[in-house]
Order: structure tokens, then sequence, then C-alpha cells
């Protein structure tokens, strides 16, 4: 036959970039969000150490990655996170969640999700606590607003 | 609370004629059913088949008594009465995706579509033709538009839509209406004018994006709007300078309904089953969840034996013989649609909901406010 039906090199586009009606999220300027930053780290292992974990958790919470692409970035900030979220005691859990705002139930479950993902050692069983709390709190709400969430943590 | 179970197949849609006498409904098939109640059982009295695919919108218009039906097969049909039958007229969508839902406006001149096809088709009727035309309004628009809502003054209409945002258009036809007065959501309304959309520089929304826009409704008078998003939250916008924009994220799974029943409450219903009362606070600015509208049933408590208590741990995992899975709502499935009885959206009295399972459900407002301690209608 004719040349052409010798490379399949065609069979290896992306057609779906090619579409013009592609829907394309919003650029939002992500780049000043760098997760919880150095300052707050050190921050939060004394707050650790100290036994203030309520704080530790605050602060951990703030400014989340939501809005940049860097992945780096992001793994950071869930290590910080489940970091934190293994040092506080069984008893303790409830009242931290109870701690949180609306936003901020919405934004641990986030994270909850996101260490679900990479599971490792101890971290489900701690997850999974975490997760009934938090769905006390939340609600089912809470976690369809994880699912249908376009920006991730 | 009347609940009636017209078949067991889902209600894709329904609407009420004038008098609440007569329901068109969608069977989830190609046809449309219109009962008519006989004191309590409801007979079919007609059947119209036109469409080629799914009947996915009705809306009976009240006065004129015309129905215009849209289906999956890209066509909306104007049926009107005539000698007792209804008779179907093709309006040409010129879309070419499947429409998803339509409605009248208020003034009944002309109606609107939205579809699979990222735009919103207004048609009116031409009269030295005599057929229906329609004109597009397609931009900003970038994925399908879910549901649509006129506001009073005949003009406006406001577009949930898969692109996460509800946007108010200006659905002006010079041919059919003179030009309208100012309203709170602007002054200057050409064809296709876009005077709000939801979400565009809105800060402060951790979330970001948010949900597919399930259902939209303006208020009685116009000036507030309403939708709810499949990120379970409802969020109320009230036409104005300032232009507030009021969220609650509940608990619940999302609604895919809502509708105002008086100037300052909101009833919605999804897919947990329930109605839910929300009220919005116009001087705080925010919407706060009213109370869950459902008359739970009786549960029967009776002692266990020891044998079921077995068999239920072996079976359920949890000794206890009804566990909170089980549905006592009056609706078995989701609820997809509902709808205002009497009362209009400023003094409603009672409402309608249809759903999955086949059934519709009336709600009195006066019983329910009566049987649930807490539920306060502003």
């Amino acid at each position: 036959m004719s040349k052409n039906t010798d490379s399949d090199r065609f069979r290896r586009v992306d057609v779906d970039e090619y579409d013009e009606n592609k829907f394309v999220d919003e650029e939002d300027g992500g780049e000043n969000q760098g997760g919880p930053d150095e300052a707050e780290v050190d921050g939060l292992i004394r707050h650790i150490i100290s036994g203030n974990l309520n704080a530790a958790l605050l602060a951990v919470l703030k400014n989340p990655p939501i809005n940049t692409k860097n992945q780096n970035i992001k793994e950071r900030a869930e290590q910080l996170v489940l970091k934190v979220l293994s040092s506080f005691k069984s008893s303790d859990i409830e009242k931290a969640v109870g701690s949180l705002d609306r936003a901020g139930v919405d934004l641990l479950m986030k994270y909850i999700y996101r260490g679900f993902e990479k599971p490792s050692d101890n971290s489900s069983a701690v997850l999974l606590q975490w997760h009934e709390k938090a769905l006390a709190v939340g609600g089912v709400g809470c976690i369809v607003r994880v699912l249908t969430a376009r920006k991730t943590v | 609370m009347a609940y009636h179970s017209f078949l067991l197949e889902p209600i894709s849609c329904h609407a009420w004629n004038k008098d609440r006498t007569q329901i068109a409904l969608c069977p989830n098939n190609h046809d449309v059913h219109i009962y008519k109640k006989d004191g309590t059982k409801w007979t079919k009295i007609h059947e119209l088949k036109e469409h080629n695919g799914q009947v996915t919108g009705i809306d009976w218009a009240p006065d004129s008594n015309r129905i215009v039906t849209c289906g999956a097969d890209r066509n909306a049909y104007v049926w009107t009465q005539k000698e007792g039958s209804w008779k179907p007229t093709l309006v040409i969508l010129r879309i070419n995706r499947a429409a998803r839902c339509v409605k009248w406006s208020p003034r009944e001149n002309k109606f609107a579509v939205g579809s699979g096809s990222r735009l919103i088709s207004i048609c009116y009727f031409e009269q030295e033709n005599d057929w229906w035309v329609c004109k597009h309004i397609k931009k900003p628009i970038r994925s399908t538009i879910l549901s649509l809502d006129w506001h009073p003054n005949n003009v406006l209409l406001a577009a949930g839509s898969c692109d996460f945002k509800c946007r108010v258009f200006s659905a002006y036809i010079k041919e059919v209406e003179e030009k309208p007065g100012p309203t709170p959501w602007g002054s200057k309304m050409p064809f296709g004018e876009l005077l709000f959309e939801s979400g565009a520089g809105a800060a402060g929304q951790t979330a970001g994006g948010g949900g597919w826009v399930h259902s939209v409704c303006f208020s009685h008078s116009g000036n507030r709007l309403a939708w709810t998003s499949h990120d379970s939250t409802v969020a109320v916008a009230e036409g104005g300078k300032t232009c507030t924009v009021s969220s609650l994220s509940s608990e619940t799974l999302p609604l895919l309904c809502l509708t105002f029943i008086t100037e300052n409450s909101l009833v919605a219903a999804g897919h947990d089953c329930y109605p839910v009362l929300f009220v919005y606070d116009s001087a705080k600015g925010s919407v706060a969840f009213g109370g869950k509208l459902d008359v739970p049933k009786q549960a029967a408590q009776k002692g266990i034996s020891a044998r079921e208590r077995f068999q239920n741990l072996d079976r359920r995992a949890s000794a206890t013989q009804t566990t909170e899975q089980d549905l006592n709502t009056l609706h078995k499935n989701s609820i997809s649609q509902i709808s205002v009885l009497d009362g209009g959206r400023s003094k409603c009295t009672k409402f309608c909901t249809t759903g999955m399972d086949g059934g519709m459900a009336i709600w009195d407002v006066k019983t329910l406010e009566s049987a649930m301690k807490d539920l306060k209608i502003v």
C-alpha cells in the first residue's frame, strides 16, 4: 500500500487536546500558595513537642496548596499534615475536629482522602479514626465536596 | 402529606395544569402521560407520543393551556389541546445535543430550552410565518445547561450549568415585547447579555469551582436567585450593586431541585430523598439550615431474640434490628423535581415532589410547620 500506512504514530495522538470545545479550568494565581511554609513547620514541631496539638492542627491547615500545580509542595503539605494527625491521641481527635470551622473540616477531609491514596505503616488506621470524627461533624456533604472539588489539596 | 406511586420507573419530569387537577409526566420513556385527578385516584387520560428520545423536560403554561416538551432527540414540541386531544407542533431548536430542560416565560409568549450543546434556545412564535423561531444564547456557556428559571419580568433568565456556574442572561426578544425597565440585576439588557455569573472572582471560596449547578430558582420578586450545586451547597445571590452571594455547605448529599416558598425560605430536595428547608437571612447575608421536612415513620420497637441478634450480626455487622440505613422517608429514591402547587413562590401552601421511585408526594406547608417543632418558615 502507500507509505502513510507504515507508521502508526497517529495512534498515539491525544485527540482531546485538539478539541476546541474542551473545558479548561480557570487559572487562579497559585504561585503564592506554598503550603504551610518553613516557619510554620518549625512552629508546628515545637507545638507537637510541647503538646499543644490543637494549635498544631490549625497551623498545618492554614494556607493549603490548592491552586498550585507544583506536586512537591502538595506532597510536602500532605506529609506535614499526616505527621500532625498521627501525633494526636485517639481521645483528643474529637475535640480537635470540633475546634475547626466548616471550611476547616472540609479541608481536613481533603487531606485525609489524599492520605488514603498512599497508605504507609500505620497511617490508614489513624486516618480512619480522623475520618470517623470528621464525618460526624461534616456529614456526607463534606465527603461529596472532596469528590467534586476541581482543585484538590 | 399525600403520596401517590404512579409507576415503578422514575418520573423524569412533571408539570401541573392551572387548577392542579391534571399532571403531565414522563415515565422515563419517549412519551408523556397526562393523569387526571378523580377524587383520591389518578386516571390516565392522555398519552402524548411524538418524541424519539427520552422526554427530559415538560412545562405547562397555566393561562394559555399549552404544554411544551423537550427531549433527548434534540427536539421540542408545543402541544395545544384541540377538541379534547393534544396536537403537537415541532419547534426547530437547531441544537446538536439533547435538550435538558424547558420553561415557559411568565407571560407565556416564549420559552427557553437548555441543552447539552452548551447553549440556550429562546423560542417565540412568529405570527406571519406561523411557526416557532428560536434564538441562541451561546457565550460564555461552556457546558450543558441543566436548569432554567425565568425572572418575573419575562426578560431575565437564570441558567445553571455543568461548568459549575449559575448565570443570569437577558432573553429580551424585541419582536414580542417592549423594552423592560431596570432591575436590581442590571438596566441594559440586550439579548444574550450576561448580567450575573456566580463564582467569577468570588474570593474566599476555598473549595473553588464547586459542582454542577442542578437547579436554579428566582424568588417571587425576582430580586433573589438561589441555586443548588453538586458539591452539596445551596447558594443565594441578591441582585444589586453589592451582588452578594451567600452559600451554605450542607451535610446532606447533593440537592437536585429547589424552590422558594416565601421570599426568605427555600425548600430543596435531592439524593437524600427528603425535602429540606433553608432560611435566607438578608441582613446577615447567610443561608441557614431550617430543618428536615419529612414525616418519619414510627419504627415499631420490639424486643429481639438472641437468635435474631446473631443473625443480624452475620448479615449487617450490627446487632440492632433497624439500622440508620433503612429509608424511613416518604420517597424511596432521589427526588428529582419540586414544584409549587398553591400560593406561588411568595406564600406557598402546598408543593409537590417527584422522584426516581416513580412516586409523587404533595406536601402541605401548614401541616409541616405544626409537625416540626423548631421549624420556622419566615
